[in-house]
């Protein structure tokens, strides 16, 4: 039961390696020849901008993406792996925490921990003995729990702590966290992390990939950074006396956005007027873990004409803002001011923000924004049916009409208005749910993340139609996690971290640099 | 589009409404098919007067149930109720009429009203409390045959008034002797109403620069629809002319056919049903909308029992027994979605014709109750798979529905970004 029974092939030698890791997907390249190698008994953490390859590359090392999916080579110890799913990896001592956890709630914690490889003879479980390792399980891991508790009595953070027990169990060597912490609070996550330091002490080597640059770097002795699916370099962070480490942040910040902006961007027309949409104090909760703070005094103006774009990574609120904002779609005791034009906006509902001229294009397009089922006319009117019927009876002449006139404005490229949404490109369907939202003619645009999983052409596309609205007096509202989009289309920029928004920069003193730094500002490291 | 010729977009539009209802289109033809296998089985019994007049008085009341229970799919809901909830309005109805001595014109109304308390009851728990449909009604089944039996006392009440059986079994007013007139008459301005309305439409269209078929497509078609109206009503002539239940049925059909199709209260039933976050999101009240879905379910439930029980000229304690099956097999046998958002009237009352036109034909030739029920088992069954089959082609091989519960590790394609999207929709809590 010794965590160390397998002898090294080669000792000395790391951990893990990766050599020349390549994956494509249809019409992308994910990665693109990355190495990695992570020492015995180390904290190494990967960082990277979103979509940088991240979880891919981790996929690819935990069979998620099995072997002959990809090339290049997986070397364990020296030996040669080729997993051909998650089962063989965790075989060779690998485990996987994903960011979305894989608990089942309503099971007992003891059962969690050893599902798919129960302590049993002859197919009858051994209660006793389970019930007996969870606890020693749990012990390590610093939960004091009962095993029998069911999962989903446990808060966020103690499901964090009881999957890295399941791990435990499966006598992991190598554990791959996968944004441990995004959905913890502060002490939560300090707590994680000095778990991180103990295991690294029980001889159990960790790969954490974070975008809060400062919990990283308190912790991790080695950095990979990736950038657009290749590995930019390998720094080794060492601490001094007052546990400040060798390695700034700035250097980790560089390394992961270091690329000239692309002109990719049409170029910006039009004058920007006065304020006309302001959020006052919007504070938002969660809508099952009470007393958790999503969006916490959010302040904020967009100008008539103005793009305003809102920065954060994964998890900093943004969306929750969106959301929350627009009819109360999102979380509990929403509470702040919205004002149009100097007066106080009634958004209590959906249907009230749209009359008050607020739109908002969902970063879940598929799931929230269109009626897959249903054609491309039907999902065009069907935030605005008021203006293809009257009293109530649908004009279907006009529908068709303006239906066309709205897809040949987004440059919706399909055979004719009455195909069905779930039948076009990803590109296209972002198009028809955004042609949803311009036929209610809003005076506020949400846009949020419009651009995600959409191949280049049909993101300039999409961009041209967001100028021309600005350009036409209107607000957007952009939230993005790609910064080169951010900057390439913002007059103006928040950012947002951990539910609170961090910077306000204007276009002309804006870079990457900085809004990475405002974007990563947690709580306690300003 | 511009570039291409009128005909070149006509063809395109052809095909795409082929597409689009290729469904709906092979159910005509799968009952038109059954249609003429039965009357050569039965040796021309199938099409007698007698038997098409039989044939709409037998189904009437699964026909009415099926026009609500498809509004109910359509919702992404379902309805097991509808056969206790015609029981038990039945059962109130007879004892209003005959231990109260209320007369018709007063029961009918009431038992609507009774109908839509029970819908508002069921569209609460499944609107408002978010109980599964399923549940609810399933409840509902029990709890309303309970109530029957409650009010019957276990026992059948019989017979009713002359003024309700007319619902179910008069006819309207004419001669005896030959044709009846007025039926013709109805017929053809009927077959006038559809013309003109086929008419106007193709001018809207027009006037709206669409594509429209060639007039003399048009006039084809209409041609069609205007011979079978014509031969439809001249075969109920030549018996006793249109019953009472057909023209309440004409009605329904019409009305809740142009309530789906053309206005915007059937098109947020449609949204809703399609996606409920999306349709949330667009501002539509998922809530009030599902909750008068199932107060119209009740109120259509109600009238069924009405008709039901006067053509018994009975109230009894196992009356609507499995009609809720047979409505929901003609909804899906007529295109209805299990998962919502998919479905028309017409559908629904093509279905319960096709199951209808199966029950009568196979018991002319005198096939077993046993039989019957197989045969109609796999009908619906065959029915739903070559819908799926459909669907999954028209979507070049995707699957027909994703997978409800994203799961982990699942989503990331295409530009490698990492990991799902970071915030749960309005229904969908936070990570855990």
């Amino acid at each position: 039961m010794t965590e160390r029974e397998r002898r090294p092939a080669s000792p000395g030698g790391p951990l893990l390696l990766m050599r020349g890791i390549q994956k494509e997907f249809p019409g992308v390249r994910a990665l693109d020849g990355v190495s990695l190698s992570v020492g015995h008994g180390r904290i190494h953490a990967l960082m990277g901008e979103n979509g940088a390859g991240k979880s891919t590359l981790m996929k690819v090392l935990s069979g998620v993406h099995p072997a002959g999916s990809y090339t290049g080579e997986i070397l364990v110890d020296g030996r040669p792996c080729a997993f051909s799913g998650v089962a063989d990896s965790e075989r060779a001592g690998i485990a996987i925490i994903h960011q979305e956890l894989a608990l089942i709630p309503q099971l007992s914690v003891s059962e969690n921990i050893f599902l798919g490889h129960e302590r049993s003879r002859f197919g009858i479980v051994d209660w006793g003995s389970t019930h007996a390792r969870a606890r020693e399980l749990l012990r390590r891991v610093g939960l004091d729990e009962n095993p029998a508790t069911p999962v989903s009595a446990l808060s966020v953070g103690a499901r964090q702590l009881v999957e890295i027990a399941k791990a435990l169990a499966k006598r992991v060597r190598l554990l791959i966290l996968d944004e441990p912490t995004s959905a913890l609070n502060e002490a939560e996550s300090a707590r994680l992390l000095e778990l991180l330091l103990d295991l690294r002490e029980q001889g159990v080597t960790c790969i954490l990939i974070s975008h809060k640059l400062g919990e990283v770097m308190r912790v991790c002795d080695e950095v990979t950074i990736l950038r657009d699916g290749r590995t930019i370099e390998t720094l080794e962070v060492e601490r001094d006396a007052d546990g400040t480490p060798s390695v700034d942040e700035d250097r980790v910040i560089r390394g992961m956005v270091g690329r000239a902006l692309d002109q990719r961007h049409p170029g910006r027309s039009g004058e920007i007027g006065p304020v006309r949409f302001e959020v006052r104090d919007w504070t938002v909760d969660h809508p099952t873990q009470l007393g958790r703070r999503v969006v916490d005094g959010a302040s904020l103006t967009v100008r008539a004409g103005e793009v305003v774009g809102m920065a954060g990574l994964m998890g900093a609120g943004r969306t929750e803002f969106a959301m929350s904002l627009f009819g109360r779609s999102y979380g509990r005791h929403v509470r702040g001011s919205v004002l149009k034009d100097g007066r106080e906006l009634d958004t209590g509902d959906v249907a009230a923000a749209v009359r008050g001229g607020i739109a908002y294009v969902p970063e879940d397009r598929k799931t929230l924004g269109l009626l897959l089922d249903g054609d491309i006319r039907h999902n065009t009117t069907m935030a605005a049916l008021g203006r293809v019927s009257r009293h109530g009876v649908l004009d279907p002449g006009l529908e068709a009409v303006e239906a066309a006139r709205m897809s040949e404005r987004m440059r919706v490229r399909s055979h004719g208005t009455t195909q069905i949404v779930r039948t076009l490109s990803g590109g296209n369907q972002q198009k028809v749910v955004l042609g949803k939202w311009m036929f209610t003619e809003p005076d506020l645009l949400i846009l949020d993340e419009p651009t995600r999983g959409i191949d280049v052409g049909a993101k300039y596309e999409i961009y041209l139609i967001v100028r021309r609205l600005a350009a036409a007096g209107a607000c957007v509202l952009l939230i993005s996690s790609e910064l080169p989009e951010i900057l390439g289309m913002c007059d103006r920029i928040y950012t947002m971290c951990e539910g609170r928004i961090t910077g306000e920069v204007p276009r002309a003193e804006a870079d990457q640099e900085t809004l990475m730094r405002l974007m990563t500002r947690t709580g306690g490291h300003p | 589009m511009k570039e291409s010729t009128a005909s070149s977009r006509l063809s395109r539009l052809g095909a795409a409404l082929m597409r689009d209802n290729v469904r709906q289109y092979g159910m005509v033809i799968a009952l038109v098919a059954i249609v003429v296998l039965f009357q050569i089985l039965t040796g021309g019994l199938l099409l007698t007067p007698l038997n098409v007049t039989n044939l709409i008085m037998q189904n009437s009341y699964i026909l009415i149930l099926a026009i609500g229970m498809m509004l109910v799919i359509i919702t992404g809901h379902i309805d097991l109720s509808v056969g206790s909830v015609v029981a038990f309005t039945g059962a109130v109805s007879a004892v209003m009429l005959t231990s109260w001595g209320l007369p018709t014109l007063a029961v009918v109304p009431l038992a609507l009203l009774l109908g839509a308390l029970i819908g508002a009851w069921q569209g609460f728990w499944v609107a408002y409390v978010r109980v599964p449909s399923f549940i609810v009604t399933l409840a509902g089944m029990l709890v309303f045959r309970g109530a029957t039996l409650a009010v019957l006392g276990g026992e059948s009440i019989a017979p009713l008034p002359e003024a309700l059986r007319s619902l179910s079994s008069g006819f309207l007013p004419g001669q005896g002797e030959g044709l009846h007139l007025p039926t013709l008459l109805l017929g053809a301005a009927g077959a006038a109403a559809i013309v003109w309305i086929r008419w106007r439409a193709r001018s809207r269209s027009l006037g709206y620069g669409l594509p429209v078929p060639s007039a003399g497509a048009t006039a084809a078609t209409s041609a069609v629809v205007v011979a079978a109206v014509l031969a439809f009503t001249y075969v109920l002539a030549r018996y006793n002319g249109l019953p009472v239940v057909g023209v309440l049925l004409v009605v329904l059909i019409a009305g809740y056919s142009f309530l789906m199709r053309s206005t915007t209260m059937g098109r947020r039933v449609y949204a809703v049903g399609g996606s409920e976050q999306a349709a949330a999101l667009s501002g539509i009240r998922t809530r009030r909308t599902a909750f008068w879905v199932f107060v119209n379910m009740g109120v259509l439930s109600a009238l069924a029992g009405l008709v039901f029980t006067a053509r018994l000229n009975a109230a009894t304690p196992g009356a609507g027994t499995m009609f809720e099956l047979d409505a929901i097999a003609a909804a899906f046998i007529g295109g209805a979605s299990a998962f919502g958002g998919v479905g028309t009237v017409v559908g629904a009352v093509i279905g319960a014709l096709v199951m209808g036109v199966l029950n009568n034909g196979m018991s002319l030739i005198g096939l077993g109750v046993d039989w019957q029920q197989l045969i109609k088992g796999l009908v619906l069954l065959l029915a739903v798979a070559f819908d799926i089959y459909n669907k999954r082609r028209a979507t070049s091989g995707r699957p027909v529905r994703p997978a409800r519960a994203r799961r982990r590790g699942g989503g990331e394609a295409g530009g490698g970004r990492d990991g799902a999207g970071s915030v749960p929709g309005p229904a969908r809590a936070a990570p855990s």
